[in-house]
């Protein structure tokens, strides 16, 4: 069903660009029939009980993206073989997903790995800062490049650092909800303090903001207390006011917020490009590839969203919108129906990976926060996040997978 | 945690419907604003992406046409106009860099073939992808434009002609112009340097003087202080006769006004025309006339009110309406009458500001006024007092010769009543008979007119040089209207109008009656 989709899109946005059928769309029939089949067949020998919405889900989002990327690449000068890496990391990405499943039977076992991936996970955040392998680009030090290879490692970090929250919360949450002592908020002012180094030296807003509201909610899920939801946000808005007063980069960003058509030729350039390119597609937008959503730059990447929304229209944009719901919902779900502790947190650090990162982007994109660059999961262009994405699927597929094939007796 | 968990999902949801709010903020509702934002170049880029229509004139020479760019531009086509400068003020251009003026401009979405009514004219066009651009059909006759620019030459002025009973704008000039092929190029830096250059050009050749500057209407403006004395009933053919006099000391005080050489000028409606007496203009405005008639006839004429016209950017031509409070102790005499002291109209003229109106009247002071609305003075007067709503668009026609629309002849207001507007006119014939405009004359037709010499300073001396007029067939009604200004000519007598302003508009009545001549003969040569 949802490769139907995804080949009908291609050939749509071929046909509106150039009138005929694509002359490549024989290897994507087979390549997506193939992939879909082998992750489908995946998922049956190792995970059968699974929910079986997750998959074509994200599945589905993969391939609008891919067919976005492959309708952007042929307007972009050089930008040609996008569609062909982001084919290739899409494969990648599977082979991750199914490799995830292999490799980690039972969810709960990770938990005992959590100082190690915790470490890990604020090695890699702090890798690019390396010289010589750190790269800047855009203004964020956020690559690595390890001879031909370039990733983002903070991608992987996160993954890493959602197992490190969960697996420390649980041990510790008794004592942080009995009684608060100056030590137990050590671990929220680290976070705290670790975003904002994230924020400071490597310029990347919106993985600093992910990091910090991902640590607040599940301290807050975990805990039950409503005070570190208030104290998360205390923090945040005082991160806010102090970063906004100390670092141009942040002020810019909110100014083209608030107005990008004041300047327009500089900081507001990008946002105020992704509303007229919003605009431009309205209710049902201009068709596949009758569009013009290049004009937005980075359109293949972070700004993926308005160009989705230009040819697809507000009804396309929803349709995005209710997937990444849907995810949120099963992501939830699962989290609800787990009966330990640390399955319960994973399930929800994951989602809330997902679904607030989403949020981040897509808000900054259509202006209804201020823009940090992100990437949107599963839709933009992008090798590690792809990866990563898939890695985060594979884990609330075993979730899901664990809880269904051994109804718990003790669910509530 | 359940609960925790729960709340979160609600939580993730309304954010969700935030997004979900913003994007139909962003997309429906806000979404015309931004498409046309003028930071937005998509409207741009899509308008360059397509031919639009020609612009033709009246006798089928090609005005604006697209044509198709090399492959690999930027933009797939560009606006070329063949006739170079004599159309620039009316066609406009449409510019990539510096955006569209003109019919260009005003009717840009008609060329574009963006009006629904070209874009749906059957059930079929619901499925097929016909070409829906439009071609506009001018009023505007190129013979008749040549003449005028022929005439004008390397003159500073402009040149208005249409027809009285339909509003159709047969010609339009105003020299300095400029080539509109500079603007629609397509290389960018050149086509902003050439707009530069335009745009400091002391002469300003980008400024379509005949219809978005005023000048002094200087003694053309008599024809309308004619008609609001005749309007009023204070002023018929045959009285008053204004004394023989050398000046006029207005009431209540001011400086006195003068005839042109200081000669001496006096008579009937008729004589103080034909020899456009300013003394007798100053005491008629003054003192027989008085402020409220003067200021709504000269509204009637249209002044003071944006002329509505289909190219864009007209600007209102100026007739002070400020004389201040009535002044009911000043002694006077004329025009009041004797039994009742009121004047036939029952408007009592002496105000504060009556040595204003004194100036007023002879098109002095803050008079100003487009060579159009002089041109429509002439008109109203040809047409039995009726002023018709000037336009240069007849029609809008697909490209296969199918019809979108016609431009039907409108009513803008009524100048003046028939009899005024026959008494007018028959004192302007006269003018052009045995008065100042004699060289507007045409051999064969019946022509009328009035000239004016706008003074803009005595050292040296040197005005705007004027004639308003219009010219018909005998025994038919008149069938255009002229109205042509000469910038700031050299010397300053009444004569300078109709030495320097009438030939060319005898120029313009013979172009464009010798054509039309032509067209009548043709059947009856064979005979």
């Amino acid at each position: 069903m949802v490769s139907v989709v995804v080949v009908s899109a291609y050939g749509l946005a071929n046909l509106g660009r150039n009138a005929e059928l694509p002359a490549d769309i024989r290897p994507l029939v087979a390549g997506t029939l193939g992939l879909f089949f082998f992750i489908h067949i995946a998922v049956r020998r190792l995970a059968f009980a699974a929910d079986p919405v997750l998959v074509p889900t994200a599945l589905l989002l993969n391939g609008i993206g891919y067919v976005m990327i492959a309708r952007l690449g042929s307007d972009v000068e050089g930008g040609g073989d996008l569609a062909g890496l982001q084919s290739l990391w899409t494969g990648v990405g599977v082979a991750a997903f199914v490799m995830t499943l292999v490799l980690v039977p039972r969810a709960r076992e990770l938990a005992g790995y959590r100082y190690l991936l915790g470490l890990a996970g604020i090695v890699l955040l702090a890798l690019p800062l390396v010289p010589r392998i750190g790269v800047d680009i855009r203004g964020a030090r956020i690559w690595v490049s390890l001879g031909p290879v370039n990733f983002q490692p903070g991608e992987f970090a996160k993954i890493a650092l959602a197992i490190f929250f969960a697996g420390y919360l649980v041990e510790s949450r008794e004592l942080i909800r009995n009684r608060i002592e100056l030590r137990d908020l050590a671990p929220i002012a680290a976070a705290w303090v670790a975003s904002v180094g994230i924020m400071v030296f490597e310029r990347d807003l919106g993985s600093s903001l992910l990091f910090f509201a991902l640590f607040v909610v599940l301290m807050w899920v975990a805990t039950e207390r409503w005070s570190f939801l208030a104290l998360g946000l205390l923090l945040f808005v005082g991160g806010a006011v102090v970063s906004w007063r100390l670092f141009e980069h942040v002020q810019s960003r909110f100014d083209a917020w608030l107005d990008p058509f004041a300047d327009f030729e500089g900081g507001g350039y990008q946002i105020a490009q992704a509303s007229f390119s919003l605009a431009e597609g309205g209710l049902t937008g201009t068709g596949l590839g009758r569009g013009d959503p290049d004009r937005v730059p980075i359109a293949e990447s972070d700004f993926i969203f308005s160009a989705i929304g230009e040819e697809l229209g507000l009804a396309g944009a929803t349709a995005i919108l209710m997937a990444f719901v849907v995810i949120v919902g099963s992501g939830l779900r699962i989290a609800i129906r787990a009966t330990r502790p640390f399955e319960k947190l994973l399930a929800v650090g994951l989602t809330t990976l997902i679904g607030l990162q989403a949020f981040i982007i897509i808000g900054g994109v259509i202006r209804l926060v201020p823009l940090t660059g992100i990437t949107l999961p599963f839709v933009s262009y992008g090798g590690s996040a792809l990866v990563t994405n898939y890695i985060v699927l594979a884990l609330l597929v075993r979730l899901s997978h664990e809880q269904r094939a051994s109804p718990p007796a003790t669910a509530r | 945690m359940n609960r925790r968990i729960r709340q979160l999902g609600i939580g993730v949801l309304v954010l969700y419907v935030l997004l979900f709010a913003q994007l139909n903020r962003v997309q429906l509702l806000n979404s015309q604003e931004l498409r046309t934002d003028p930071l937005n170049v998509r409207p741009l880029l899509r308008e360059f992406g397509r031919p639009r229509g020609e612009i033709l004139s009246a006798d089928g020479v090609v005005l604006a046409r697209s044509v198709a760019t090399a492959p690999d531009s930027d933009i797939d086509y560009l606006r070329r106009y063949p006739t170079g400068e004599r159309f620039a003020h009316i066609v406009g251009f449409q510019s990539f860099n510096q955006g569209s003026f003109g019919l260009e401009r005003s009717f840009n979405d008609e060329l574009a073939g963006e009006r629904f009514s070209q874009q749906f004219q059957s059930p079929a066009d619901l499925f097929g992808d016909r070409d829906s651009t439009g071609n506009l059909l001018l009023t505007l006759r190129d013979d008749v434009q040549r003449a005028a620019a022929a005439a004008l030459g390397q003159r500073r002025g402009s040149v208005v002609a249409l027809d009285p009973s339909t509003g159709e704008i047969v010609a339009m000039w105003t020299y300095p112009s400029f080539d509109p092929n500079l603007l629609s190029g397509l290389d960018g830096p050149a086509v902003n340097a050439a707009y530069e250059d335009l745009s400091n050009d002391p002469d300003q050749p980008l400024l379509a003087k005949s219809f978005r500057e005023v000048f002094f209407p200087g003694s053309t403006f008599k024809i309308i202080t004619a008609a609001a004395g005749v309007e009023s009933g204070s002023v018929s053919p045959s009285t008053p006769v204004f004394g023989e006099s050398e000046e006029y000391q207005p009431l209540p005080s001011g400086s006195p006004i003068r005839n042109f050489a200081d000669s001496q000028c006096g008579g009937d409606l008729r004589e103080v025309l034909r020899v456009s007496c300013n003394t007798a203009f100053a005491e008629m405005g003054a003192e027989w006339i008085g402020p409220q008639v003067m200021v709504r006839t000269a509204e009637n004429f249209g002044f003071n009110d944006t002329v509505p016209f289909d190219v864009p950017g007209a600007v209102a031509s100026r007739f002070p309406t400020d004389y201040g409070k009535f002044l009911a102790d000043v002694e006077y005499y004329r025009g009041r009458d004797a039994a009742s002291g009121a004047l036939p109209n029952g408007e009592t003229p002496i105000h504060e500001g009556s040595a204003i109106l004194a100036q007023t009247a002879i098109g002095q002071n803050d008079v100003a006024s487009t060579p159009l609305q002089m041109a429509l003075v002439a008109a109203a007067v040809a047409n039995q007092g009726v002023l018709m709503v000037p336009h240069v668009v007849a029609e809008v026609t697909a490209a296969d010769g199918t019809n979108y629309e016609t431009t039907e002849p409108e009513v803008w207001r009524i100048a003046a009543s028939p009899q005024v507007a026959e008494v007018l006119r028959e004192a302007m014939l006269h003018v052009v008979a045995d008065g100042t405009a004699r060289s507007m004359a045409v051999p064969g037709l019946v022509v009328g007119g009035k000239t004016g010499t706008a003074q803009l300073g005595t050292d040296p001396p040197n005005s705007h040089a004027w004639v308003v007029g219009f010219a018909g067939r005998p025994g038919d009604a008149a069938t255009l209207a002229v109205a042509v200004i000469v910038e700031a000519q050299p010397g300053a007598d009444e004569q300078t109008g109709g030495r320097v302003a009438a030939p060319i508009a005898q120029a313009v009545i013979q172009a464009a009656f010798h054509a039309e001549s032509q067209q009548q003969l043709a059947p009856n040569d064979g005979a």
